[in-house]
């Protein structure tokens, strides 16, 4: 018994691999109309007592009855999920992280008004169909930078007649990584534009195109091959050989008079121009350097970087930013 | 967590469930409430019924306040009271309709649903028929698909089959727990505080007073008056004169009973021939006499009665008989009975008044010819064959002297004509006599095994008492010969207790009627001994077949809740620890493939299709390019398009079997 409760209570580690729900991870307690129905239940039997009506007698205990096999179909409504998780696409900070879950109903028939919810998030609602699956995104708003994590997830279900409460908390090791909110400010500085170096062109051209690949989520429009599209062939991306025309380094110290999330928003909004415009960049924080280069590979880089800057294990910084 | 979920509002077609499923529990109860209140509680149904489909708008909060004002008033003004099951249903079926008003979130949604449940309760106390038992189950059945209509957010219209074979699942799972509960909760033998009276508000069956005429009404009547269970054979048809009220007392034209102290065993009487034991099941009668094949033996066992003799055999309830009674009896069809007190032999002698002087002279010339009592029953008896007397259900309407008219002018009537005549002539002569009441006869139901005594079965006969043989039974109306008796159906009744081969037109089709009635009525009567009439006494006599003999109150709680619990164990065991179903072959080919491919260092993605590994894998190992296009194509193919067939199937078994010897 006291196993039981160090269980239900203890936070569980998080786990990465599939979680399939099992007996020891599905608890049930009464709903609040669950009670109320006891209480309704109670006055029937008195009732039932009290005139001798043997059918109220048998109702009243058929409706017990049905309370109790009710639970067990609460349980069953989660039992053997198996949920899986995705990977989160980064964001930047203010905007929403969206954490992708694969629900699969492996073994056993459809399951219904299955619920979800991060901690203190508003809950989706879903069904499975038998042996049906689905990916969900649960949502939680991103404030900081650094790694945002998706916590505790919990998983519910008050089908089917809403007596029971069956849920199963969920710890699956989920983080969205948050890059610094790019400043208001558009545009590079001008001089930052004429400082450009040239580093030098390695002999492969900008255009020097290299090959197509199926398009991937988060590649840039510009790259997008929409003749391709146009012949139906799909969307696809140009992948380039990658030589370097021009390029400009990116400095924390170019930013002396502002405040340390300051810079890092500016320098955000820098890379996101930066590579909006194709340029070649390159990053140079105070204990990082990223040389030059471009395309998206080398934009998360440097957006990472930011996100991560003077961060301990990517935990966000408390305090203002 | 998740608590404010009860305040959403509940989804549209669980409303429209919630609806359609308190319509179906207040119908028994509007069918019964006064016709404008039942009209009001539709019009509210209608008005809720427009806004969930029209949007009509539903009242604001004071006009609500005074339509549930108003709604109590009318409750208290039809029935004079707000108590009581009468007044107290009915106020529970305008207060749930009104609660439709202003039904807005899940709570109240559920708390609606939660009142249609306890009114089923209340259909019950009305009526716990097979018919109304049916009825208020398949409510039961529509109350839980609405709950689960009401927990299904995502649910639409169309998936009440969802609904109700899903409620039906959990109640089909229900019934054997049910069964448990139903019998081995302890059940008490008094209720906990008394009840307001309830049941059929009329009097039905015998009245404890004869007039001439009052029992030729009641024979049309083909209502059941109680049935019986013989341990043993069934007495002889000519033997089943059941007891009820002994009338002593006469004005002349109205027999009536006598005050007489109340004893608790039966009094004593010589049992000469072999005893009958039986099973009475009484149906509710508001009275408290209950009746008894001539002589009882013993006083009557049930449970939560007690049960008095009158020193004439009457047998009486410790109060009126208000629901189905069972009572088990012994008795002697062949006795001696002697007993007759003064104050008894004053009572049965008398004739008041001066009415009836023909009948009176009739008597004494009887004993001016000095024969002996005996010889007087006899003469009177043979009187009623002799003369030209008929047996009818229309006798004519009688006046002063009502012995003298029908004695000596109508000469028609039924069997308290005969009965009052003749213990008048008796007493005229001299003799004690006195008019016993209650049912003669019986139908046996073959299919059941066990006697209908009816109300058409009501009869009146006489006792009279000679020095030699104690009281005689005298019942006159069997000397009418059966050429004068009017009706075929009263002919047959002292002729045999069942009247299955008349073979008359349309025999094989009454034939079938009768053993139709008879299934049903059997079927009543099991219903009423197994289900209506499951008590203490039933529970005790369960159990001590079972092997349990002290069956305490916490013993039997404590048995109840384990069996409870092993069987809900069981049917979680069997629902959620199933085998899992096998997963159809294609999918388990298809992870056959990626295994191998994972094992060979190219695990397929979550979020990678197969055409997309399939790319990969081909990229990465051209070798198998081919083979694996193969497989991805053909699972493609069986898995997400309408062709493909069981040779798909078999090609891709062996084009994986293939496969995995090649990598």
């Amino acid at each position: 018994m006291l196993a039981f409760w160090r269980h239900l209570f203890r936070r569980d580690r998080p786990e990465s691999g599939p979680v399939t729900l099992g007996r020891r991870r599905v608890y049930i307690i009464p709903t609040r109309s669950g009670i109320i129905f006891a209480v309704i239940l109670l006055a029937m039997l008195i009732g039932a007592i009290n005139y001798q009506n043997s059918l109220a007698f048998a109702l009243t205990f058929l409706l017990a009855s049905l309370a109790l096999v009710s639970m067990i179909h609460a349980v069953r409504n989660l039992y053997g999920l198996r949920l899986t998780r995705g990977h989160p696409q980064p964001v930047f900070a203010g905007d929403t992280a969206r954490f992708a879950l694969s629900l699969e109903n492996r073994n056993g028939p459809a399951r219904f008004a299955l619920r979800l919810m991060l901690d203190g998030q508003q809950p989706i609602t879903l069904d499975l169909t038998q042996n049906g699956g689905q990916w969900i995104e649960l949502c939680r708003h991103a404030p900081r930078r650094g790694y945002l994590s998706a916590g505790r997830i919990t998983l519910y279900s008050r089908y089917p007649l809403g007596l029971f409460h069956a849920w199963s908390n969920l710890n699956l090791a989920m983080s969205c990584l948050v890059y610094p909110r790019p400043d208001q400010e558009r545009g590079l500085p001008p001089q930052m534009l004429q400082e450009r170096g040239s580093a030098g062109d390695q002999g492969r051209g900008s255009d020097d195109f290299a090959s197509l690949r199926p398009y991937h989520v988060g590649d840039s429009l510009r790259h997008i091959h929409w003749k391709a599209l146009a012949r139906e062939q799909g969307l696809m991306t140009k992948q380039f050989g990658g030589g370097i025309t021009e390029e400009l380094w990116l400095h924390w110290e170019q930013l002396g008079n502002l405040g340390q999330e300051a810079r890092l928003s500016r320098l955000t909004r820098w890379v996101l121009e930066a590579d909006e415009l194709g340029l070649a960049y390159g990053l140079s924080l105070p204990d990082l350097a990223i040389p030059p280069g471009r395309g998206e590979r080398h934009r998360r880089r440097c957006l990472e970087a930011l996100a991560l800057f003077g961060l301990v294990d990517g935990e966000a910084p408390h305090g203002p930013q | 967590m998740g608590r404010n979920e009860l305040a959403l509002t509940p989804p549209g077609h669980g409303r429209l469930w919630l609806l359609g499923a308190l319509f179906l529990v207040t119908l028994p109860h509007l069918l019964r409430m006064p016709p404008w209140l039942s009209i009001s509680c539709l019009l509210i149904f209608g008005w809720r019924l427009l806004h969930e489909v029209r949007g009509y708008d539903l009242p604001g909060r004071w006009l609500r306040y005074l339509i549930v004002f108003i709604g109590i008033a009318a409750v208290g003004a039809a029935y004079r009271t707000l108590l009581g099951p009468d007044a107290g249903v009915a106020l529970l079926t305008v207060m749930l309709c009104l609660k439709l008003l202003e039904l807005r979130t899940l709570r109240d949604a559920m708390i609606a649903l939660f009142i249609g449940y306890f009114m089923v309760v209340g259909g019950f106390l009305f009526s716990q028929s097979i018919a109304m038992g049916g009825y208020l189950f398949l409510v039961v059945l529509a109350l839980t698909a609405t709950l689960i209509a009401l927990n299904h957010p995502a649910g639409r219209l169309a998936d009440y089959r969802l609904y109700l074979s899903t409620g039906g699942k959990l109640l089909l799972q229900s019934l054997p727990l049910m069964l448990l509960m139903f019998l081995l909760f302890p059940r008490l033998s008094n209720p906990l505080w008394s009840v307001p009276e309830q049941g059929p508000s009329a009097r039905t069956g015998l009245s404890d007073t004869i007039e001439m005429g009052s029992i030729s009404n009641l024979v049309q009547s083909q209502a059941v008056a109680f049935r019986v269970d013989f341990d043993g054979n069934v007495p002889a048809a000519d033997a089943l004169y059941w007891r009820g009220p002994v009338l002593w007392h006469t004005d002349g034209r109205r027999w009536e009973r006598m005050q007489m102290p109340i004893q608790r065993e039966p009094p004593a009487f010589e049992v000469l021939g072999e005893e009958v034991a039986y099973t009475v099941t009484l149906e509710p009668h508001r009275r408290r006499w209950i009746f008894a094949l001539d002589l009882p033996l013993n006083r009557p066992r049930a449970a939560n009665t007690a049960f008095y003799f009158l020193p004439d055999f009457q047998l009486l309830s410790e109060r009126e008989v208000k629901e189905k009674l069972r009572y088990a009896m012994r008795s002697a069809t062949a006795y001696r009975l002697d007993t007759l007190s003064p104050a008894m032999h004053a009572a049965a002698t008398a004739l008041p008044g001066i009415a009836n002087p023909r009948t009176r002279r009739l008597a004494q010339q009887w004993l001016e010819e000095g024969i002996t009592p005996a010889e007087i029953v006899q003469r009177g008896y043979r009187l009623f064959r002799e003369q030209p007397f008929y047996y009818t259900r229309q006798p004519p309407q009688l006046g002063d002297d009502p012995v003298d008219e029908f004695l000596f002018s109508t000469r028609r009537g039924f069997c308290e004509h005969y009965a009052s005549a003749f213990v008048t002539l008796m007493r005229a002569a001299g003799l004690p006599a006195r008019i016993v009441a209650g049912y003669q006869g019986g139908e046996f139901n073959e299919l059941g095994d066990y006697l209908i005594v009816r109300q058409s079965n009501a009869h009146a006969w006489a006792e009279v008492w000679l020095q030699e043989q104690g009281w005689l039974r005298v019942d006159p109306t069997t000397a009418v010969p059966a050429s004068r008796v009017e009706s075929s159906v009263d002919a047959a009744r002292f002729q045999s207790t069942s009247s299955l081969d008349d073979g008359a037109g349309f025999a094989a089709l009454r034939k079938l009627y009768r053993q139709f009635r008879y299934g049903w009525d059997a079927l009543n009567h099991s219903w009423n001994q197994w289900v209506l009439g499951f008590d203490r006494q039933k529970q005790l006599e369960l159990l001590r077949k079972l092997g349990l003999h002290t069956a305490s109150w916490g013993w039997l709680a404590g048995i109840m809740v384990g069996l409870v619990m092993a069987v809900v164990a069981l049917i979680a065991l069997l629902t959620l620890f199933r085998r899992p179903p096998r997963r159809d072959p294609v999918a388990r080919l298809y992870q056959r493939f990626c295994d191998k491919l994972a094992k060979a260092g190219l695990p397929r993605q979550l979020d990678e299709g197969p055409t997309d590994f399939a790319a990969r894998v081909s990229a990465a190992r051209p070798e198998l390019a081919s083979a694996v296009q193969r497989i991805s194509q053909l699972y493609i193919r069986l898995r997400y398009t309408r062709h493909g067939g069981t040779q798909d199937i078999e090609s891709l078994r062996r084009l994986v079997r293939e496969f995995k010897a090649q990598i």
